[in-house]
């Protein structure tokens, strides 16, 4: 226990400084409302337009709640890396960092953590309120944020967020030790995005992509920050189909951290510190 | 009138230049917004290639409407940073006095403010898209066409215009630059990729009534593609339509003027 607890400190400190961007949040709840509204609408059009015969494996219904999942948990993604860690870099605050007794790479993973989930916890939360019990109040039911199907799906789920959570902060940290590396935070730490909006499933659900390429899609890592828990949450991922996406997480997670930390060891060791 | 235009050549070629000294960052900045809104034509792809048409809309249909609102609001958006960071750069910090103390309007000196050239990606995007739909429909631009489209994008940088000067006027107010507003720009562009007749009757109402963006992309394409409206528009419809882009921008104006004249210093 003693071991974890610095890390621990870090991410609660994180999470409650970023608490208190409240306007911000408000700006991006509206703006997460809107776009999942629009996209649910354009994919009902498709779903009612199209025969039954040629549907996709995954049901309207079942994307209108990923898409509401997704809207609300945007910011467990790795946008970019650390706005913090780019700036302590140009400054040589990352001196300080280096001389904590902790260990480096899980020391910027807690705060990589917090900031995520800080940022997504009042967002995820008002969208509950709109899309999972407003909506159906006025009378949608269809295209709402529906609960999880059965308790299963839902134990199913909350191990495949955290791991998401895991994943997701593992991908930062490569963005974050990019940026140690180039010393650049505005191109190396965006230079992932389109890779991960249209392969997670960010942009619409891996599901609906061709045929041709589910296999590759479900295998490759970024499918485990969108696709594997959202469809796991609506119950379109169950039982060993489950339990494979979980595994899948687990495995990406570790991959990126064993190399993650790899790289980091490299890269502190050439690191100049800026600054005076 | 030929004064104004020439400051503002004059104010483009500072902006210009200024972009310049930092050459590979304009022109990442250039690629990333044509990368960005190129993604959503991934999406529409995989939607058209998993369900095949759209009642009875294909894929080139819905090219045509996403790239003339792509090009609108690029344009838009390039005359019109000034406007978008009012709030944040010009209001708060008191700097918006010194504009007000030159002899020039200030429209013009905000839309001369800070002409970006990263605009120009997705410009590119919205000409490669409309590329796209007249491959795939083995469209025939004839002369008329044109005309309506550029009438048509003429509407949408009125609106978009309007939009922006509308979030600016509300930054009189709120002493901040409302993201909020987003929602109607970025999400109007967003939701006008696709024809409208597909949404729920209270969005498509919104988007024809409130924020006319129907009227600058969704019926004039219609007249261009030479399709009967499934709304039942008719043709003169179609065709006056963008005029609503300039009706919205002159009521925006109207909201301006208005905050402008209650504007008290927050500098010091």
């Amino acid at each position: 226990m003693e071991l974890v607890r610095p890390y621990v400190a870090a991410f609660s400190a994180r999470f409650l400084v970023m608490l208190q961007y409240r306007a911000a949040a408000v700006a991006g709840f509206l703006t997460q409302c809107w776009w999942g509204a629009i996209k649910i609408m354009v994919y009902a059009a498709f779903y009612r337009a199209a025969p039954a015969a040629i549907h996709p494996t995954i049901t309207l219904a079942q994307v209108a709640t990923y898409t509401w999942l997704n809207q609300g948990l945007l910011a467990l993604m790795p946008w970019g890396a650390d706005p913090e860690i780019a700036l302590a870099m140009r400054t040589g605050v990352v001196m300080y960092d280096r001389l904590r007794p902790v260990d480096a790479y899980w020391y910027w993973f807690a705060r990589a953590a917090a900031f995520m989930t800080s940022r997504a916890a009042p967002r995820a939360t008002l969208m509950i309120l709109l899309a999972g019990v407003a909506l159906p109040l006025i009378g949608v039911r269809e295209l709402r944020w529906a609960p999880p199907p059965t308790a299963t799906s839902a134990v199913l789920f909350a191990i495949s967020l955290v791991l998401m959570v895991c994943l997701s902060s593992a991908l930062m940290m490569l963005l974050n030790i990019a940026v140690v590396v180039t010393l650049n935070d505005r191109w190396v730490s965006q230079s992932m995005n389109p890779l991960l909006v249209v392969l997670s499933g960010s942009l619409v659900p891996l599901a609906l992509y061709p045929d041709w390429a589910q296999r590759v899609l479900f295998y490759q890592p970024f499918a485990g920050v969108v696709d594997i828990p959202f469809r796991i949450y609506s119950g379109n991922l169950s039982g060993a189909a489950a339990l494979e996406g979980l595994a899948l997480q687990a495995f990406w997670t570790t991959v990126l951290v064993v190399g993650g930390r790899a790289w980091m060891e490299r890269a502190m060791h050439r690191l100049e510190v800026q600054g005076g | 009138m030929t004064a104004a235009v020439r400051l503002l050549m004059h104010y483009g070629r500072a902006s210009v230049r200024a972009q310049m000294q930092y050459p590979f960052n304009a022109i990442m900045l250039t690629i990333g917004q044509f990368t960005a809104t190129m993604i959503d034509m991934v999406a529409i792809w995989a939607l058209f290639a998993r369900f095949g048409a759209l009642a009875g809309w294909r894929l080139g249909d819905v090219a045509m409407f996403f790239g003339i609102v792509s090009v609108s609001f690029s344009i838009a958006d390039f005359l019109t940073r000034g406007f978008d960071v009012l709030g944040t750069e010009f209001i708060r910090t008191g700097q918006l006095d010194r504009l007000l103390l030159r002899p020039r309007t200030m429209t013009l000196q905000l839309v001369g403010n800070d002409m970006r050239l990263s605009r120009f990606g997705r410009m590119a995007q919205g000409l490669l898209v409309l590329a796209i739909g007249t491959a795939s429909l083995h469209f025939r631009w004839t002369l008329l066409k044109i005309a309506i489209a550029l009438w048509a994008i003429a509407g949408g940088i009125a609106l978009f215009f309007g939009l922006m000067v509308f979030q600016g006027a509300l930054s009189f107010w709120t002493v901040d630059s409302l993201e909020a507003m987003n929602v109607l720009t970025y999400g109007g562009v967003q939701a006008a990729q696709y024809p409208l007749s597909i949404y729920e009757r209270w969005f498509r109402n919104l988007l024809i009534f409130v924020v006319p963006i129907g009227c600058v992309a969704y019926f004039p394409v219609l007249a261009i593609l030479g399709r009967p409206d499934p709304l039942g528009a008719s043709r003169w419809i179609m065709l006056a339509s963008p005029v609503a882009g300039f009706a919205f921008l002159g009521l925006a104006f109207g909201v301006w003027r208005v905050g402008l004249r209650k504007y008290t210093s927050t500098g010091s």
